[in-house]
């Protein structure tokens, strides 16, 4: 048999492809070699032997990362039906020597840090995004294993490879198809077991140095290294164990591995190339990450289908088909077995139409969804979510190296003095401290990533915005945390990031709240790469959420992010947008919300209303919010609110309260509605309510006091109200008099005590003790004191908010 | 008069009238498919080699290619009759290739009928063995009913027997066609599930029965909004391989389709020619669009939907009730202001929930939006 193949033995895969897995196997077991050399990490050699250990279930993945940077790092990930973990499972049973070939991690490292990854922003991606990002030199853009496509998403050298050849596409499109991935499943992977087991991998080392000729390297720059590098091991190996060697490549790479070079040619290649000190382990993985749906890992968009291709015995489609069935039955879709055959019927025939030689993925969809799912794309979603990607998660055995999360944990725990105690005690930090700042920052991170290190206490010493307190505290399984912990990230920022954005995704679209609360740690833990993500969410969630009440809950907290946001330093442009939104929808859904209330539903939407006008004015300070538009439009909704008969009392009084007092209302007007209201056509106890509206809290009071026209129509009204009413209207009323101040109610009594002939039609007569108007001198020489008071510098407030009105700053400062 | 359902006969009949037809259809208002692309079907039938199921006139390739469009060989342009995934045409030409029956689904406006009107004339060449689903659809519509003088005259017999579309398309091996299905009384449906389970249909009252030849097959449409009027029994169901007709993917081919509708029935309609009709056109889809999926075009907003359909045939009719507003009472030249009623029209069914979603819309979505200004006074006059 090794007589009818040249020498040594190339088999070019794709990764990830079930189909050339099954090839390497039927090959491998055909020639029986006596090493195996795989492309790969060679720093990995070391971690052959764990494949064959009881606890190592693929997917899982080969972390290289830097010693001294964690978050540079780079993944390898290998599925069941990877050629390449086929190749290693088969030379652990076999007791055959595996080696890996490919340029080493160390090299691969420092290359992708000289290319300008800088750590910043290799942290910022997804984990194994930023793993990935130019590093993963074997799996983006070569060969067949391009198609797969990490070159496609989320790599930062993929970006700029647009020129690059894609070796599949031009093939395909020879063969006179429009889709490369498909004409590598008809031409490939859906291919029977021939009657030679080398012959597919002849068919594809010719057509692929076909392609070499026309195109050289297609474009990727660092093939030549790599390839003078595998050259040199396929040299060494075969002086080592003879001519009787496999190896496991990427179809691309198979010519250059085949031509002949001198081994000094070689050696001048690999000449000077950078290093960096890497350590290597293997990491779990799982289907979701190997599909190309979240965005990063090798890029196959179905890794549970050819897991599947992979598995089943025979019969592909009729066993696809029962396992679909089955997963719509748990769901409780009625799904009979006249269901399989017909789908299955329809999967074949769609494939004679389209002259397939099998039904593929796309075949059987259409048939599921034509069949089983009644044509709607509701239960697909589910078969695409469990089946064709799939949970599955791989598991590693713990006897595999430490992850780098846990390294970058103690680096930080060093550089910022932080050590893990057993013993509770409680830390004070001033985050005005750069140090204080950093440790507040880490334990806010290792929150998210649910590892309670740090649980955050109220400050004894006071309320300020620049004081945490911390209670810590290490315990034992705090360290498997930062293991399970390790699947988001290498390093704490990284995988706190991922989280959040995890976590955004997952809140369910009822819960607003949870999201602004998730918005609000993440620039606690200053994660500004995930802050982005949330905020998409919490814009949609707003933007879905047809309940005004939750709305209303949620933007109070979102402005006060946004000003202790300012307070950090955090760029909050992103979320001052999506307040103004969030203040938008409210303005829009409002006075419809408020008809048709209950006492207890109005009072609530009271706050509410209150809420939003306080956070309506804060919003006015941002300077990314047009405060004047945004004003004008709330004072909109007031007036339509007030006017709406609909509407409850309280929250009619309410707002022409607001807008009384935002001077949006003259004194006239306020006094015309409330008369209108207070009418004898009114019912007494609506007009009670009107008047809690109006008056309640703190400072009604004052008001009554100072304009005694609008006092002159409470007591013409109450004096009016019928005995029988009376009883009813007075738990509001008492309510609503007793929240005052003993000083206002005096003066109100004693205010009505002289009758209401001074008030009336007459100007307002100046209450006991004041002057018509306001002294201006008396009132100026208070001013210094005030400013003292708030620890405002005037030139320094004057030039941070030119236009800013003074009782602005006070609420900031506050 | 009775009708022959021996398939022979009735090809004898169709062969002679031909011509007849041909003339009648120079007259009528609107030809039925097979007549309208007479040439085009030739044309197909002509160039195709491969194989075909038993009675149809052409190989389930070249149907899909009729529907889809294409150049043949020969150099033939075939035009596009529906527009939109190919996967759709597929499953739905496959289907009927099976012996499953099609149900295509859709909400208004997504040419289900046209459809099945094509797919019918390609694989059969007739496209005329029709049942419109009504809520008074009564059995008789889909099994066969009795000419009653025949019936006195001479009592019960295959001559006095007045046969329905479906068993007409039965004897033939035809495509029966079935118009809102979900339309017809659960009952009546069912009379269904033989015919297409056992593809016979029993005549108790001759003792005899109709089985169904080679090529029968039924092509059903249902619309999406009804859903709940009178669902299907799950037994019937399952007879169907289903097929949704998605509204149009892309903001350009829905464009594209309102323009040339509102194009020819404004031409019907005698409007005069709007000349910049078409970024109020493209301004409307857009609206439609959004609304209708949640989502602003830029993808970065979501939004919520309101209750009405907001198809593209709404779309049309908003745009043609623009153009007659514009050259009746305006310049003739479509503005925001003679599209802003209609759309409020469209999309506010609900007075209440509706209107809120409006409203966010307009505030959050159009009022930022860059050359849309007049677009938003007009569609805020129109709304308060």
């Amino acid at each position: 048999m090794s007589g009818s193949h040249a020498l040594p033995l190339l088999l070019g895969v794709r990764h990830h492809g079930p189909g050339s897995a099954r090839a390497v196997r039927a090959a491998l077991d055909a020639v029986r070699p006596r090493a195996v050399l795989i492309e790969g990490p060679p720093e990995a050699d070391a971690l052959v032997p764990l494949v064959g250990d009881e606890e190592m279930r693929p997917p899982v993945a080969l972390l290289a990362h830097a010693v001294d940077e964690p978050g540079r790092s780079a993944f390898w990930p290998l599925a069941e039906f990877s050629p390449e973990w086929v190749a290693l499972r088969w030379a652990v049973e076999n007791g055959v020597p595996a080696r890996f070939v490919d340029l080493p991690a160390t090299h691969v490292l420092a290359l992708q840090g000289e290319e300008g990854t800088e750590e910043g922003a290799v942290e910022g991606a997804d984990p194994a995004d930023g793993g990935e990002a130019g590093s993963r030199p074997g799996d983006g853009p070569d060969g067949p294993d391009g198609v797969g496509g990490t070159g496609e998403e989320g790599e930062t050298e993929g970006r700029a490879a647009d020129m690059r050849v894609d070796p599949l596409a031009v093939l395909a499109d020879a063969a006179g198809y429009d889709d490369p991935e498909r004409w590598w499943e008809d031409v490939v992977e859906h291919r029977g077991a021939g009657e030679d087991p080398l012959a597919p991998f002849a068919a594809v080392e010719e057509a692929m140095g076909a392609l070499r000729e026309a195109y050289g390297t297609g474009g990727h720059d660092r093939d030549p290294v790599r390839e003078a590098y595998m050259r040199l091991q396929v040299r060494a190996a075969r002086k080592e164990f003879g001519d009787g060697i496999a190896v496991v490549c990427g179809a691309w790479h198979v010519p250059a591995l085949r031509r002949k070079s001198t081994v000094a040619a070689d050696r001048a290649l690999l000449k000077g190339l950078p290093k960096v000190k890497t350590e290597m382990t293997w990491v779990p993985w799982t289907h979701r990450r190997l599909s190309r749906f979240s965005g990063y890992g090798a890029g196959i968009d179905s890794p549970g289908w050819y897991g599947h291709l992979f598995s089943a015995p025979d019969r592909p489609v009729e066993r696809w088909m029962t396992k679909v069935a089955g997963l719509l039955r748990e769901e409780d879709l009625h799904v009979s077995s006249a269901h399989v055959i017909e789908a299955v019927r329809l999967a074949e025939t769609l494939a004679v139409m389209r002259g397939r030689p099998l039904p593929g993925l796309g075949e059987t969809v259409d048939a599921v969804r034509a069949v089983m799912c009644e044509g709607s794309d509701v239960p697909l979603e589910l078969v695409r979510d469990r089946l064709i990607v799939g949970d599955l998660l791989g598991e590693v055995p713990s006897t595999a190296p430490s992850v780098p999360l846990r390294r970058d944990l103690e680096r930080q725990q060093r550089a910022l003095r932080l050590k893990p105690e057993a013993l509770e005690r409680e830390l004070e930090l001033d985050l005005r401290k750069e140090n204080d700042a950093a440790r507040s920052r880490l334990l806010h991170r290792l929150r998210l990533l649910s590892v309670g290190w740090g649980e955050p206490t109220a400050s004894r010493g006071g309320t300020g915005t620049f004081r945490e307190t911390w209670r810590l505290r290490w315990e034992p399984e705090l360290a498997v945390r930062v293991a399970e912990a390790g699947v988001w990230g290498t390093t704490v920022l990284a995988a706190a990031a991922a989280t959040a954005r995890a976590e955004s995704d997952a809140c369910d679209a009822t819960a607003l709240a949870d999201v602004t609360a998730l918005a609000e740690r993440c620039l606690l833990a200053d994660l500004p790469d995930a802050l982005p993500t949330v905020m998409r969410a919490l814009a949609d969630r707003a933007a879905l959420d047809t309940d005004v009440a939750h709305l209303a809950a949620a933007l109070p907290a979102l402005v006060r992010t946004l000003r202790y946001g300012d307070v950090r330093g955090t760029d909050t442009g992103a979320l001052a947008e999506v307040a103004a939104g969030l203040a938008e929808r409210i303005f829009v859904g409002l006075p419809p919300a408020c008809t048709a209330l209950d006492t207890e539903a109005a009072t609530e939407m009271r706050r509410h209303v209150d809420a939003v006008h306080a956070a309506v004015g804060l919003l006015g300070g941002v300077p990314a919010v047009d405060p004047d538009g945004m004003r004008s439009r709330w004072h909109g909704v007031l007036g339509k609110l007030a006017a709406r008969d609909t509407a409850a009392g309280v929250l009619r009084g309410r707002s022409v309260r607001l807008l009384l007092d935002d001077g949006a209302l003259d004194t006239e007007e306020a006094a015309r509605r409330m008369g209108l209201v207070l009418s004898p056509g009114t019912e007494p106890a609506d007009a009670a309510s009107w008047i809690e509206g109006f008056v309640g809290g703190g400072s009604g009071g004052l008001l009554l006091v100072h304009d005694e026209r609008l006092l002159g129509l409470v007591d013409t009204w109450l004096t009016g109200v019928p005995a029988e009413s009376f009883t009813d209207v007075l738990p509001l009323l008492r309510r609503t008099f007793s929240a005052y101040e003993p000083g206002v109610r005096r003066s109100l009594g004693e205010l009505v005590r002289r009758g209401p002939a001074a008030g009336g039609g007459t100007a307002a007569a100046p209450a006991p003790g004041f002057a018509e108007d306001l002294d201006a001198a008396r009132a100026d020489a208070v001013l210094p004191v005030v400013r003292l008071l708030l620890g405002l510098d005037p030139d320094l407030d004057q030039d941070q908010r030119p236009d800013g009105p003074p009782d602005d700053s006070v609420e900031a400062a506050a | 008069m009775s009708v022959s359902i021996e398939p022979t006969s009735v090809t004898a009949v169709s062969d002679d009238s031909a011509p007849a037809k041909g003339a009648k259809n120079e007259q009528a208002l609107r030809p039925h498919a097979e007549d309208a692309f007479a040439q085009e079907l030739q044309a197909l039938a002509a160039a195709d080699d491969r194989p075909r199921p038993a009675r149809w006139k052409m190989s389930p390739w070249a149907v899909a290619t009729y529907l889809l469009g294409g150049t043949l060989d020969d150099g033939t342009v075939i035009s596009p009759k529906y527009v939109g995934p190919r996967r759709i045409v597929e499953v739905a030409v496959t289907t009927l290739a099976t012996d499953r029956a099609l149900l295509l689904l859709g909400v208004p406006g997504t040419a289900k009928t046209w459809v099945s009107e094509h797919l019918a004339a390609a694989v059969s060449g007739d496209s005329t063995l029709l049942v419109q689903g009504t809520a008074g659809t009564p059995e008789e519509a889909i099994r066969y009913g009795w000419n009653y003088a025949q019936l006195l005259a001479h009592g019960p017999s295959r001559d006095a027997l007045v046969p329905s579309p479906v068993m007409r398309a039965m004897g033939e091996g035809t495509i029966a066609r079935v118009e809102e299905l979900t339309r017809i009384p659960a009952d009546v449906q069912d009379t269904l599930i033989t015919i297409l389970s056992e593809k016979t249909l029993p005549i108790p009252e001759l003792g005899e029965e109709v089985q169904a030849v080679r090529g029968f097959n039924l092509i059903a449409t249902a619309n999406d909004r009804d859903r709940g009027v009178n669902d299907l029994s799950s037994a019937l169901r399952r007879r169907f391989n289903t097929v949704v007709l998605p509204l149009p993917e892309s903001p350009e081919a829905e464009v594209e389709i309102v323009s040339r509708r509102v194009d020819q029935l404004g031409r019907s309609l005698e409007l005069p020619q709007a000349p910049d009709g078409i970024d109020e056109i493209r301004r409307v889809v857009t609206v439609f669009r959004e609304l209708r999926d949640g989502l602003t075009t830029d993808g970065r907003t979501k939004l919520k939907t309101p209750s009405g359909t907001l198809s593209t045939a709404e779309a049309i009719s908003v745009v043609t009730n623009g153009l007659a507003l514009a050259a009746h009472f305006g310049d003739g030249v479509l503005r925001p202001a003679d599209v802003a009623a209609g759309i409020l029209g469209a999309v506010v069914r609900d007075p209440a929930a509706d209107r809120v979603i409006w409203q966010e819309y307009l505030e959050t979505v159009v009022r930022e939006r860059d050359g849309w200004k007049d677009f938003y006074r007009a569609c805020r006059e129109v709304s308060a």
